[in-house]
């Protein structure tokens, strides 16, 4: 307690996350990797009850394959946290051998080309999608294998509400409205579900929309890189426009400044709520917490001004693994050995079975099981007829990182939605200049 | 030895204005070699002068951990457009002169009341401390439970009795001040053993003295006590002041500066920066947070301390 403390809380930071690291990269820090010619790796996924499931069973399945290589898991935390987590040990070459993380913006931010093992050579690359590949790729590689399915930033919905209410399918933002003010109406449930207790929940009005922006403006992505798309412009302030809207309406839950996530998920499972603007990975939640809703929440994209151009915002696997320059010799023969499992039709056959899938598969081969949730099964039609767009963050590498605070401070009438789009400007500049691009 | 302390006493013996010149070098005559000092020395100049000097510089350029590149005070000027900057600024100001002077009130008439004769005294000072041991973190998040607008303990206590309780850590206007309630009540603790320490310390002959005078509790509480315990106030004010600045994870588990930016402080604005990968703008914040909080303290050290010695 000396005036010195600030620096010192800093410091503190930094040595708590150096010291945390080193406990828990230890197991794997002390060994070899080769003793009883027995290759052990360590994989760090996020603590999110489905991933843990998912990387369990995959590294159960490959250890049963190849006996000769042992994989443990380990957890980090979800969110900016675990963000800070997965940079400071790609920081200081604490990573553990594989892990796995975001692909697209957040990616980039981890500056691939210097701290990732580029894969880009591997064969199994030509079996993925396309979009994936650019969503983990950079001028001078491609890092990342899919861990997981694509999935939709969508709204998910009450079946039964919408079945006694006798409600359609809104198709554009006004009948969306028109929706949630008759079931407001009804009065048994709250029709939008926001849950501000897990901040990142808050951005789906403004990133799940963005398949309407693409709508009005086919190159957005790219002027926004380019410093000339903004947010306080339409078309992409509409996002944060219904946002005020729906509080201004009235249409949250009672409870929408301290529920969280799960609370958001069972309450669209139970009748509670009607309509919650999330990932469509809210799928391997519902399975886990209410898995006797698995037909009753439906999903259908966030509506835009057109009818015509209504279509899901589709985000590439966000559990991607990838492997860090600091994995050598054995073990990264061992590491690039699971990779390439997890590209085999097996490797998704587990993935399906452990968690329930959030969407389609990225690698050519695998396919979906049959009784999916209807939570999924709704986004196939949209595929299908191509009514897709890539979220913002696939197709550019910025993206500011308070953007919930900001759809927070929107949507509990804190911030109006112009001044929120301002402020999110602004901290896209910072992303922008950290990433050194041009023209900011 | 023998003319060393032959001179010491030549040089004080004579003079009741004692010559400033030996008195000053006396202290840098250490009983311990030189060397007994290095150990400890190089743990400050790693640990602490090099991080500090190299944050500096930092503060001075972009930095992504990966590579560095000047871009001189591109950062402060940046740093002081943050749109919650100014928030946070004022928001900083008020948690800190909040808690600060609520320890203080809170501190010193606990302090009273547990060094009186009462019985229970060594439980009572033992449960006021209590918190003060347990981790912040922890503290944090059992609040943020009790604190729940929906279910949480406190407002369903209230609804008990009739009231509706507010949206402690979800309305913008009342999150900074519940926080700062939490942090009092963790910390009032402290400043409780401060001023007990420091009461116990004024002789005794001092209230008698004045009850012989005549004087009632009130007065020997005005002019005995309180004038007697400023250096405890002292210490209670600059260890709270300094603390309450700088706090910053009991609101970063509670609130995480939130709703919206509503209850961010400097420490929490630094620190999503710094999660954000934007190390060299987090490290200037926190030159900021050390100028700003260097600027308070010292000033008021120094003003407090010389009034001290006026007496």
């Amino acid at each position: 307690m000396v005036p010195r403390t600030p620096r010192r809380s800093l410091v503190a930071i930094g040595a708590g996350g150096i010291a945390l690291s080193l406990a828990l990269a230890g197991c794997s820090a002390g060994d070899s990797g080769s003793e009883d010619g027995k290759t052990n790796l360590t994989f760090l996924v996020d603590n999110g009850e489905a991933t843990v499931a998912t990387a369990e069973a995959l590294a159960e399945a490959f250890t049963a394959e190849n006996p000769d290589i042992s994989i443990e898991v380990e957890t980090r935390p979800q969110g900016a946290d675990g963000d800070n987590v997965v940079k400071t040990r790609l920081a200081t070459g604490e990573m553990d051998d594989i892990f796995q993380y975001n692909s697209g913006s957040l990616m980039q931010a981890l500056s691939p080309d210097e701290t990732l093992v580029n894969l880009g050579d591997e064969a199994y690359v030509d079996k993925f999608d396309e979009n994936f590949v650019e969503s983990v790729s950079t001028d001078n590689g491609m890092y990342g294998v899919p861990m997981g399915q694509s999935m939709a930033g969508a709204v998910l919905y009450n079946k039964d509400i919408y079945a006694e209410l006798g409600l359609e399918i809104p198709t554009t933002w006004d009948e969306f409205i028109a929706n949630s003010e008759a079931i407001k109406a009804a009065g048994t449930a709250a029709p939008i579900v926001q849950t501000y207790g897990d901040t990142w929940t808050s951005q789906l009005f403004v990133l799940g929309d963005f398949n309407n922006v693409l709508a009005e403006n086919p190159d957005w992505a790219e002027e926004y890189t380019n410093n000339e798309a903004k947010y306080v412009d339409e078309p992409a302030l509409a996002g944060f426009e219904h946002l005020q809207e729906a509080f201004e309406k009235g249409l949250f839950n009672e409870d929408f400044a301290s529920a969280t996530y799960p609370d958001g998920v069972s309450m669209v499972a139970t009748g509670a709520g009607a309509q919650y603007p999330m990932l469509t990975f809210a799928a391997g939640q519902l399975m886990t917490t209410n898995p006797e809703a698995a037909d009753v929440v439906g999903t259908f994209p966030l509506p835009g001004p057109d009818a015509a151009t209504n279509g899901l915002t589709v985000w590439m696997p966000t559990t991607t693994v990838f492997i860090p320059k600091s994995t050598e010799g054995d073990k990264l023969d061992a590491a690039k050995k699971f990779a390439e499992f997890l590209t085999t039709p097996e490797s998704c056959d587990i993935q399906s079975e452990t968690t329930a899938p959030q969407g389609p598969f990225v690698i050519d081969g695998c396919d979906l099981p049959e009784d999916v949730p209807a939570m999924v099964s709704d986004m196939q039609a949209y595929f299908d007829e191509g009514k897709t767009n890539l979220a913002l963050e696939f197709l550019s590498p910025i993206k500011g990182p308070a953007l919930e605070q900001i759809t927070v401070a929107v949507g509990s009438g804190i911030t109006s939605a112009a001044d929120g789009a301002a402020q999110y400007d602004e901290d896209v500049k910072k992303q922008a200049q950290q990433l050194g691009l041009e023209g900011w | 030895m023998t003319t060393a302390t032959a001179a010491g006493r030549t040089t004080t013996s004579p003079g009741a204005i004692a010559p400033p010149g030996p008195a000053r070098r006396r202290p840098m005559r250490s009983p311990y070699p030189t060397w007994f000092f290095i150990p400890a020395g190089v743990f400050y100049v790693v640990l602490f002068l090099v991080p500090t000097i190299a944050s500096f510089y930092f503060s001075l350029t972009r930095w992504t951990l990966f590579d560095v590149e000047f871009i001189g005070f591109d950062n402060f000027v940046r740093f002081f457009q943050e749109p919650q900057l100014v928030q946070g600024f004022i928001n900083t100001f008020i948690y800190a002169f909040l808690t600060s002077g609520l320890k203080v009130v809170l501190g010193l008439l606990l302090g009273v009341f547990l060094s009186s004769q009462i019985i229970g005294r060594g439980f009572l000072r033992a449960t006021v401390f209590f918190p003060v041991l347990v981790s912040t973190i922890g503290v944090g998040i059992l609040f943020q439970v009790l604190m729940d607008p929906f279910g949480g303990p406190i407002n369903e206590a209230l609804a008990a009795v009739g009231i509706t309780g507010p949206g402690w850590l979800t309305d913008p206007s009342l999150a900074l001040i519940s926080v700062a309630l939490v942090d009092v009540w963790k910390g009032v603790g402290l400043a409780t053993l401060i001023f007990i320490a420091g009461m116990v310390a004024i002789p005794q002959e001092y209230f008698e003295a004045a009850k012989v005078d005549g004087a009632g509790a009130w007065n020997s509480f005005r002019h005995i006590t309180l004038p007697l315990l400023r250096p405890a106030t002292v210490t209670v004010v600059l260890l709270s002041l300094i603390g309450g600045l700088r706090s910053f994870d009991l609101i970063w588990t509670m609130t995480g500066g939130g709703p919206g930016f509503t209850s961010d402080v400097l420490a929490s604005v630094v620190y999503k920066q710094y999660q954000a990968g934007f190390f060299g703008l987090s490290t200037a914040g926190n030159v900021v947070l050390f100028v700003v909080v260097a600027a308070i303290i010292y000033p008021l050290s120094w003003w407090l301390n010389r009034k001290e010695d006026e007496r």
